[in-house]
C-alpha cells in the first residue's frame, strides 16, 4: 500500500512540498476566497448561483458559479441538466476558479517600446492600445489589403474576434484544433461518409457494447461527456480494446490491451479488416445498402493476414482475431473511436479512413451504440452586412490545387503564408492571436518564429502571460470566462441544447470582454455596422427571442433543451433509404474523392522512421487535471500537477542508470535540448522503444510564477514535423529524444 | 445509521476531481488536501495491472486517533462520522501519529484537518462534494444500515476490500476490485 506521501508523487501536491511553496506565493487569492477568518464551508443556500459554461477547454461543460455575500466566487459545479457534464465537472472545471483567483493574470493592456535598446512592455490604457491597434490595421488595410491580415484563435470568445476580422475583410481566421489536432479524422469522415465527427463527438459510447480506442486515452484526456459514458459503459459491461503503445488508464480499464508498436496501427485496422470481411462478420444487410467499394476493399485486404500484420504491429494473430469477433459480436453496437488528437505520423487522415471504414463493416454509424445523428440549436445571427468579399488567402502561399481537400484554414499554412515567398503577391503582415499558445500549440517553433520575425505587428488577446505573450507588440488581458458574458453555446448533441455564460464577478483588474473588445476595434475602423448592439447583452436576447427564450430566463436556468427537429437519432437503424454527401452517394469505403486527387481510395500501411540506437520515440499525451499548456499556472490545478515527467521503461532506465525522481535533459534527433530538465519517472506502463510526456509544461515566460520551468516542453523537441499530404496536418509523433544527465548549457559555457 | 463510502477501482481514473472539488467545498488551502489519489502499478510490461483508488479518512469504527486527542477536539457523531473540532483542537498531532492511512493533516491556522464527509452537507441531505463531483461516478455513498443505499448495494454486487484490515481500526471506506 502506498501512503499519503505517494499522492505527493503522483498528483504532486501535498504538504511538504507545498510548505515550500507556502512562502513564494501571494496568498491574497486564497485568503478573499476563504472570508475573514473563516475556513469553515458554507451551506448552499447561502451562495447565490450565476449560469456560466466552463471554458477550460473545449468541451464547454454547463454550470454554476456560486457566489458568497461577499461578490467572491466559491466554486464552480456542473449544471445538471447538461449533457455534456450531467451536472459533474472535470477536475479542471471544478479547478476553473483558479484561472479567475490566478495573481499572475494579465492586467492591464501592454505595449512595446524600446528604452535604451532594450526592448520592454510598458502600460497602457485601453485607449491608447486599441488606438494603436486600429491605427495598424487601418494601415495594413490602405497599403496591403485586409487580406494581410490573420486571426489564430482557440476558444469561445474567437467567434467575435472572428467577426471583426470577417468584416475586416480577411479570410484567414485559424485554430490550431484543426492542422495540430483533428483535421485528419473530420476529413477521413467527410469522405467515407460526407459528415464530420464533429466536437463533441457523436459518439453513442453510453450504449455501446464495445468501446474500441486507437491511442485515444479518454481518462487521460478528461472529454467530460466521453469519460463519463465510457464509465456507463463499463458499468454495463462493455467490452473495451484499447491499442496503445502505453499502458494507458483506460488500458488498464479494457479487457484487452494491445501494446502495439508504435506508428503501425494502419496495419492492425487492415488485418482486423481482413477478418472481419473473410469470416463474413461484417453488416451484410448495411454495407450491401450503404457502401460503395467493397469489393475492391475486400480483393486489397486479401494478403492483409494477422500474420503479416504480426510481423509489423508485434500484436499475435490470435488476438487480432480475437477482438475482431468481439467487435462483430456487438455489432452494430460498437465504436471505433475516431480519437481528437490523430496528427501523428502524417498519414493520419488514411488511418482515419482505415477506422471509418471499420465501422462502416460493423454498420455502427448511424446505429445505437454506435455513431449518432446530433442535432443543435439553429440560432440566427444578429442583423449586420454582408462580410466584404477577400481577394487573396493564406492558399496562395502554395502551388494551384494543394490542400484541396483541407476544410479549414491551416495554422501552419498562415505561417507558410507570413513568410515571404515568390508564390505570394503579398505575405501576411499582421496576426492577432487570441486565446492560444502558438509556442506550444504549433510544432516547429523556428518557422513560427521566423513567420513572427517577418511580421509588421502582433497583437495577443490572453487572460494569462504565456511563451507568445512575450513576442506580441500589443497585449490585451481578457477577462476570464467566469467574469463575462459569452456567445450562446449551441453545440450539437443528442437533443439541441443552448447553453449561456453570464459574469458571476466583475472583471478583475483591468481586464475586459471579447465582445467588447471586437466593437471597440470595429468602431475604429469604420466597421460600427457590423456591431449594432449596444452592449452583448441586446444581441444575446435579440438572437434568444428569435428561438423562443429570453436573457432573462436563461439568466435563471443557464440551460434549454429544445425538441430535435426531427426523430431522426439513430437514422440508419432500419437501414431506410438515405444518400450520403460524397461523390457516389454511398458510404464510400473506396474513396473517389481521394483518387480523384492522385490519393490511395483505400489506406495502406506505411512504413515509418525507427528511432537511431540510443533514441527513443517522443510520445506525448494529456493529463486531466491540466488543458494544453493553459492551466499549467492555475493555482488549483498545479497543485493537482505541478510538473510532467519522462515516462521510461525500466529497462532502459537501466541501460542509462536512470535513477526515480532523477532530472534530466532531453535532446532530439536535430539536438534540440529541452530548456530545463525533467524529472524521470520509471514504469512498466510503457515500452522500451519509446518515452512519454504530458504535453504543456516546461513554460518559459517567468511571469507564471508557478509554471516558469517547471518540467519541459515537448513541443519544443518537436522539430520533425511528417506532414499529412491530403489535409496539411502535422504529425508530430515522428520525433525521438535522448538523455542528457547534465545540464547541457552550463557544458556550453565551459566549452 | 452507519455512512460509508464504496470506491470504484475499476471505474476511476485517477483524475483528481474529487480531491479538487473538496478543495474548494471545504477551503482546504493550495499546497494541503484531505483526500487524494493512489496508483499501484504491478507486473511488467506488457503484463501490467494499475489500481485507482481515491482514499480519504476511512471514520473507522475503532478510532485510534480519537482515543488519543487529549482536548476531545477529535469525536465521533451520529452515523460514525469522526469530526475535529478546530477551535478545540490545540495542533499536538498526537491524531496524526495515531492513523495509519496518514488521512490527516496540519492545518496551517494551527488545527489539524481531515475528511468531513462533508457534514455540513449531510445535513442538508446532499452527497459529499466528492461523491457528487467525480465524472466517472465511482464515489458511492450512504448508510450501510440501509440496504437501498448506493453504498450497500455497491456492496452487496461487488467484491471489495478494505485498507490495512490488520490495524484493527475497522475502516469504513470500502474499494471495489
Ligand atoms: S471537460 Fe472539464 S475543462 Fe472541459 S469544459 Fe468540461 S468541465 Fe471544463
Ligand atoms: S473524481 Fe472519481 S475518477 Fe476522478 S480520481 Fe476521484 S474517484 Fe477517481
Ligand atoms: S482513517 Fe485515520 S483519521 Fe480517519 S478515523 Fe481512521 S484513524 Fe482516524
Amino acid at each position: 500500500m502506498k501512503s499519503r506521501r505517494d499522492f505527493i508523487k503522483i498528483s504532486a501536491a501535498g504538504t511538504g512540498v507545498a510548505a515550500l511553496g507556502l512562502t513564494s506565493l501571494n496568498w491574497k487569492g486564497a485568503t478573499t476566497l476563504l472570508g475573514a477568518n473563516e475556513n469553515d464551508p458554507v451551506s448552499d443556500e447561502e451562495l447565490k448561483l450565476y449560469p456560466t459554461y466552463c471554458e477550460v477547454c473545449f468541451w464547454k461543460c454547463a454550470g454554476w458559479a456560486y457566489v458568497d455575500k461577499n461578490g467572491s466566487i466559491r466554486k464552480v459545479i456542473g449544471n445538471k441538466e447538461d449533457p455534456h457534464c450531467n451536472g459533474r465537472l472535470c477536475p479542471r472545471g471544478t479547478g476553473g476558479i483558479g484561472m479567475y483567483n490566478d495573481e499572475d493574470r494579465l492586467k492591464t493592456p501592454l505595449i512595446r517600446e524600446t528604452v535604451n535598446g532594450e526592448e520592454v512592455f510598458r502600460k497602457a490604457s485601453w485607449d491608447e492600445a486599441l488606438d494603436l491597434i486600429a491605427e495598424k490595421m487601418d494601415k495594413l488595410r490602405k497599403e496591403h489589403g485586409p487580406e494581410c491580415l490573420a486571426l489564430f484563435s482557440h476558444g469561445t470568445g474567437g467567434a467575435m474576434m472572428g467577426h471583426l476580422v470577417k468584416a475586416y475583410g480577411s479570410p484567414n481566421i485559424t485554430a490550431p484544433s484543426f492542422a495540430q489536432c483533428r483535421g485528419p479524422r473530420e476529413v477521413a469522415f467527410a469522405a467515407t461518409y460526407g459528415e464530420e465527427v464533429m466536437s463533441p463527438e457523436r459518439t453513442d459510447i453510453r450504449d455501446t457494447r464495445c468501446l474500441v480506442l486507437i491511442g485515444s486515452h479518454i481518462g487521460e484526456n478528461m472529454h467530460n461527456g466521453q469519460i463519463q459514458e465510457m464509465s456507463d459503459a463499463i458499468d454495463q459491461g462493455a467490452t473495451i480494446i484499447t491499442v496503445d503503445p502505453r499502458f494507458s488508464t483506460a488500458a488498464s480499464h479494457s479487457k484487452y490491451w494491445l501494446p502495439i508498436k508504435p506508428a503501425t496501427d494502419i496495419a492492425l485496422l487492415q488485418a482486423w479488416m481482413h477478418v472481419i470481411i473473410n469470416e463474413e462478420l461484417y453488416d451484410k444487410a448495411y454495407v450491401e445498402k450503404y457502401a460503395f467499394g467493397f469489393d475492391e476493399l475486400k480483393a486489397d485486404v486479401q494478403n492483409k493476414t494477422p500474420e503479416w500484420a504480426y510481423g509489423i504491429t508485434t500484436i499475435e494473430p490470435e488476438i487480432i482475431r480475437k477482438t475482431a469477433r468481439e467487435m462483430a459480436a456487438a455489432s452494430p453496437a460498437v465504436i471505433v473511436h475516431p480519437g481528437r488528437h490523430v496528427t501523428w505520423y502524417g498519414d493520419d487522415t488514411q488511418r482515419s479512413r482505415a477506422i471509418a471504414i471499420l465501422n462502416a463493416l460493423l454498420g455502427s454509424w448511424g446505429r445505437r451504440g454506435g455513431f449518432y445523428f446530433p442535432d443543435k440549436v439553429h440560432l440566427p445571427k444578429y442583423p449586420s452586412p454582408p462580410y466584404p468579399k477577400p481577394k487573396r488567402s493564406w492558399r496562395d502561399a502554395y502551388p494551384e490545387g494543394k490542400y484541396k481537400l483541407v476544410s479549414e484554414v491551416l495554422s501552419t499554412g498562415i505561417c507558410d503564408a507570413t513568410i515571404p515567398n515568390p508564390n505570394l503577391s503579398c505575405h501576411l503582415r499582421g496576426w492577432i492571436v487570441y486565446g492560444t499558445n502558438l509556442m506550444a500549440a504549433l510544432p516547429d517553433q523556428e518557422k513560427t518564429l521566423e513567420a513572427i520575425r517577418n511580421l509588421d505587428f502582433l497583437v495577443v488577446v490572453d487572460t494569462m502571460p504565456m511563451d507568445i505573450t512575450g513576442y506580441a507588440d500589443v497585449v490585451l488581458p481578457e477577462c476570464t470566462y467566469l467574469e463575462r458574458y459569452d456567445i450562446l453555446r449551441t453545440s450539437p448533441h443528442r437533443e439541441p441544447y443552448l447553453a449561456l455564460r453570464m459574469p458571476a464577478a466583475p472583471p478583475k483588474y483591468d481586464s475586459k470582454p471579447n465582445w467588447w473588445i471586437a466593437k471597440q476595434l470595429g468602431e475604429r475602423l469604420g466597421l460600427g455596422d457590423y456591431f449594432k448592439w449596444d452592449t452583448i447583452e441586446d444581441m444575446l436576447d435579440w438572437q434568444l427571442k428569435q428561438v423562443d427564450s429570453s436573457l432573462e430566463e436563461m439568466q435563471k436556468i443557464g440551460v434549454k433543451k429544445y425538441k430535435r427537429e426531427y426523430e431522426d437519432l439513430y437514422l440508419l437503424e432500419n437501414l431506410i433509404d438515405y444518400e450520403f454527401n460524397t461523390n457516389t452517394g454511398k458510404i464510400e469505403l473506396y474513396s473517389t474523392e481521394l483518387e480523384l486527387e492522385g490519393f490511395d481510395p483505400i489506406p495502406q500501411y506505411t512504413q515509418h522512421p525507427e528511432p537511431p540506437s540510443g533514441y527513443y520515440r517522443l510520445n506525448y499525451g494529456r493529463a486531466p487535471m491540466h488543458t494544453f499548456s493553459r492551466t499549467s499556472n492555475n493555482p488549483n490545478l498545479f497543485d493537482l500537477m505541478d510538473e510532467n515527467s519522462v515516462w521510461v521503461n525500466p529497462k532502459v532506465a537501466a541501460l542509462w542508470e536512470l535513477k526515480k525522481d532523477e532530472y534530466v535533459w532531453l535532446k532530439n534527433q536535430d539536438g534540440v535540448v529541452t530548456d530545463f530538465p525533467i524529472k524521470v519517472r520509471v514504469t512498466e506502463r510503457i515500452r522500451w522503444d519509446s518515452v512519454y510526456m504530458v504535453h504543456g509544461f516546461g513554460h518559459n515566460n517567468k511571469k507564471l510564477t508557478r509554471a516558469y520551468g517547471r518540467g519541459a516542453s515537448d513541443s519544443k523537441l518537436i522539430t520533425k514535423v511528417m506532414e499529412d499530404p491530403i489535409m496539411g496536418g502535422t504529425g508530430m509523433r515522428g520525433n525521438f529524444v535522448t538523455f542528457l544527465k547534465e545540464d547541457p548549457n552550463r557544458e556550453e559555457i565551459e566549452s | 445509521m452507519r455512512y460509508a463510502m464504496a470506491v470504484d477501482t475499476k471505474k476511476c481514473v485517477g483524475c483528481s476531481d474529487c480531491v479538487v472539488a473538496c478543495q474548494t467545498e471545504n477551503n482546504v488551502p493550495n499546497g494541503y488536501c484531505r483526500d487524494w489519489i493512489v496508483e499501484v502499478v504491478a507486473g511488467s510490461y506488457p503484463n501490467v495491472e494499475i489500481e485507482l483508488r481515491s482514499e480519504r479518512c476511512n471514520h473507522c469504527d475503532n478510532s485510534p486517533c480519537v482515543r488519543c486527542c487529549p482536548t476531545g477536539a477529535s469525536h465521533i457523531v451520529e452515523g460514525g462520522v469522526v469530526l475535529v473540532t478546530h477551535n478545540e483542537c490545540i495542533g499536538c498531532g498526537a491524531c496524526i501519529q495515531s492513523c495509519p492511512y496518514d488521512a490527516r493533516y496540519s492545518h496551517p491556522e494551527g488545527y489539524v484537518d481531515k475528511c468531513t464527509f462533508c457534514h455540513h452537507r449531510l445535513e442538508k441531505g446532499q452527497q459529499p462534494a466528492c461523491v457528487e463531483v467525480c465524472p466517472t461516478n465511482c464515489l458511492y455513498f450512504g448508510d450501510l444500515d440501509d440496504p437501498n443505499s448506493d453504498v450497500s448495494k455497491a456492496l452487496r454486487n461487488r467484491k471489495w476490500k478494505v485498507l490495512a484490515p490488520e490495524a484493527g481500526t475497522k475502516p469504513q471506506i470500502y474499494f471495489l476490485t
